[in-house]
């Protein structure tokens, strides 16, 4: 034990003794925390948006009124040919073109009916999907009191059937974008430091040549590993601390569950990020190669988390690659706990996983550390 | 000249010497392809939902099969009371609950009007949205079909086209992305980390001294990593190509040309960092949690720069990341020659000499 405390004491003064760290550590984190969070939001707004008016009568121009009081759109300006237009869009100049035919207004009225078309840039696919809907409703409406103020009084027994969806949106109410993105991009931050600060440390010593000198000395492999993995442990429960205080007096994310369920949960997770860690460690010669097979892995496991991109979306046998994933289940988690208040109960599957997975990669760990020194 | 040329052939022996860090950095950029063109998508389907059917009728039970059929959800389950609402959204499985009002089918007859609730789990305000437009919709669709003796005259019937990606692929959209994550990192961190590598070890001492000069160590460290950054641009390029179907409207040389320049470009901020620091460590810790995140958040590659609030839209000008994906895709989809992305390209090589300038004036310093 007190070996152990030992190697403790010295791993902590190198860490807090190299001044370049420390920022890098604690302050670069904490930063992106704050401005990042601000980033992630799949919310269309701000579409440039234009118009090809080819009618030039009262209900073209009504219709344009419609989407410039929206809120969704920026109105950048009316072409006066199509072709003008999509070479605007061509440029990157205008997402949505809205072409009114010649004749609009005359074919409505006498023939009941009339087109529009509407031209999209679709490279982002879902934005597209998005604006696509947006753009139908301004027209619906804009249709829906064209009628009724076209249409007989008479008609009334006519009145269509209609089922009203009251939408309701529960525990976050406003549809706030960093309720939902700052726990996750914490979770990142906490796994990245913790991940790349273990997985690098050993391999140094390696690297370095000092791992063989304390082979020969009497502090035995696990009083090493302990001693070594210890002080990242500390400093992603630390992390962790800080960032929660600034989610909460910052950005004023709700904390409706268990403290004390998020900081035991976050006890064992880190030790699944230590054992990836010293895993990783052990098969490199190198923290050059450490480096690569940590951030190879990190960027995995970041973009295939449920964090930005919903997991359910992904085919089946990608579903099946993310319960290999520690940030997946640490995300869900942190989300589950903090916004919705999920108890032990509620999140304990995913719990008993991450034991497990902590028991098997430090096992993996310590038996490949063994082996190849 | 002959030094030089000797001094980068044996920086290229170094690295081909070492077969694992190779394996890596070429397998790497596959795998990570292959796995995200293949996995990620924006799209949201699949989503489980609970319904509470007070109503228990023929009308509701049509409903139901109508949303159960649609590809967007998936394995839904029945409660019986509001309670369970809460605890379902708890075990964080269910994502919606609908909840049809008591007598919906009676009311629908009769009043021609019924309410559905749709309570959806918000703090994914993104599923939450577009799971209510889904059910909208779906129930919309059913109106019609239950109204279609009655005609609603004035009719406008917008006709939308999808330009640039008419199948609404999301892989279109994340191919260009990855393409540049990966370009930008292992670039930056590959000449980052091995110039301190010599600091640290000690042998740059030992080369500074050598006849060679300083300005020519720097170039023979760093040309043999953008000739491996030009093979991984082209093995992504093509993967793209023959995999994903990425259709290359523009220009190959001019798409060739561009990733060069982002490639040079990133292994100059990879130098910059590495005159800033001095142990692998630092260096490591400076392009890896400085750049990844702001890389994949600020780039435009999965959130778009026009909903950020105006601060990180100016941050984001300073991210090269951003210009070669709006390059990429102007290339790959719409088909722009150089005209439409000289100014793109233009910040780009300002950036890439700006990097260059300060790492030269960095390491200068540091020699006295």
């Amino acid at each position: 034990m007190k070996i152990i405390l030992y190697i403790i004491q010295k791993e902590f003064k190198q860490i807090f003794r190299n001044k370049a760290m420390l920022p890098l550590i604690f302050v670069l984190p904490l930063i992106q925390l704050i401005i990042l969070s601000n980033a992630a939001t799949f919310e269309i707004k701000n579409i440039k948006f234009s118009f090809v008016d080819y009618d030039h009568s009262s209900f073209s121009r009504e219709l344009i009124d419609k989407f410039k009081a929206s809120t969704y759109f920026n109105i950048v300006d009316s072409f006066s040919s199509e072709k003008i237009a999509s070479s605007e869009m061509l440029k990157g100049n205008v997402d949505v073109i809205l072409e009114i035919p010649q004749y609009f207004e005359r074919d409505l009225l006498k023939d009941k009916k009339t087109s529009l078309a509407v031209i999209i840039n679709a490279i982002d696919g879902a934005a597209a999907g998005v604006e696509n809907v947006y753009i139908n409703q301004i027209i619906q409406n804009f249709n829906k009191n064209v009628s009724a103020n076209l249409l007989q009084p008479n008609n009334k027994q006519y009145l269509p059937k209609s089922i009203v969806s009251i939408p309701s949106f529960w525990y976050n109410k406003t549809l706030n974008y960093k309720t939902f993105m700052v726990p996750g991009i914490l979770v990142l931050l906490v796994t990245m430091i913790t991940l790349f600060l273990s997985g690098m440390n050993i391999v140094r010593e390696k690297e370095i040549g000092t791992l063989e000198q304390i082979n020969v000395t009497p502090v035995k492999k696990y009083q090493f590993i302990i001693g070594k993995l210890f002080p990242f442990w500390v400093l992603g429960l630390l992390l962790l601390t800080i960032g929660l205080i600034i989610a909460k007096l910052l950005f004023n994310i709700p904390i409706v569950g268990s403290i004390l369920l998020l900081y035991t949960y976050t006890s064992v997770y880190i030790l699944v990020i230590l054992g990836i860690g010293l895993f990783i460690s052990n098969f490199t010669d190198t923290q050059q190669q450490a480096m690569f097979i940590a951030w190879f892995f990190v960027v995995i496991f970041i973009l295939m988390s449920g964090l930005f991109t919903p997991i359910e979306s992904m085919p089946q046998w990608a579903q099946y690659l993310t319960e290999f994933n520690p940030i997946k289940y640490f995300v869900e988690i942190i989300r589950m706990v903090m916004l919705k208040g999920s108890s032990f109960t509620d999140i304990a599957p995913l719990f008993i996983k991450t034991i497990v997975y902590a028991i098997i990669m430090n096992g993996l760990a310590v038996w490949s550390y063994k082996k190849t020194t | 000249m002959k030094r030089f040329i000797g001094f980068i052939k044996k920086e290229f022996y170094h690295i081909f010497r070492d077969k694992r860090s190779l394996f890596i950095l070429f397998g790497m950029p596959i795998a990570q392809v292959m796995l995200f063109g293949f996995a990620i998508t924006n799209e949201i389907n699949n989503v489980n939902i609970a319904i509470l059917d007070k109503s228990k009728g023929a009308t509701t039970q049509e409903i139901i099969n109508k949303i159960s059929a649609s590809k967007y959800f998936s394995n839904q389950q029945f409660i019986s009371n509001e309670a369970e609402i809460e605890s379902v959204f708890k075990k964080g499985k269910v994502k919606a609950v609908l909840v049809f009002e008591k007598d919906f089918s009676k009311k629908l007859t009769k009043n021609k009007l019924a309410t559905v609730q749709i309570i959806t789990d918000a703090t994914d305000p993104n599923t939450a949205n577009t799971v209510t437009n889904y059910v909208s919709s779906i129930l919309q669709k059913y109106q019609q079909q239950i109204n279609k003796e009655i005609k609603i005259p004035y009719q406008i019937a917008p006709e939308s086209r999808m330009v640039y990606n008419p199948e609404l692929k999301s892989v279109f959209m994340f191919v260009p992305g990855v393409m540049t994550i990966i370009l930008m990192l292992v670039s930056a961190m590959m000449t980052s980390i091995s110039i301190t590598r010599e600091k640290e070890m000690g042998t740059m001492e030992i080369l500074l001294v050598s006849p060679i000069k300083p300005f020519q160590v720097i170039i023979g460290k760093v040309f043999p990593y953008i000739f491996l950054s030009i093979i991984n641009a082209i093995v992504i390029i093509l993967l793209s190509i023959f995999i994903f179907k990425m259709p290359i409207e523009g220009n190959l040389f001019l798409l060739g040309f561009e990733s060069i320049l982002f490639i040079i470009n990133a292994l100059s901020l990879g130098i910059l960092i590495s005159t800033i620091s001095d142990t692998q460590q630092t260096a490591m810790m400076i392009s890896l949690m400085g750049l990844m995140l702001p890389v994949i958040l600020l780039s435009g590659f999965i959130f778009p720069i026009t909903s950020m609030p105006v601060p990180l839209q100016i941050i984001s000008h300073i991210i090269p990341a951003k210009w070669f994906i709006v390059i990429l895709k102007g290339i790959m989809l719409k088909g722009v020659g150089l005209i439409l992305v000289w100014k793109e390209t233009l910040i780009l090589v300002a950036m890439t000499v700006f990097f260059i300038v300060l790492s030269i004036k960095k390491y200068k310093i540091r020699l006295e």
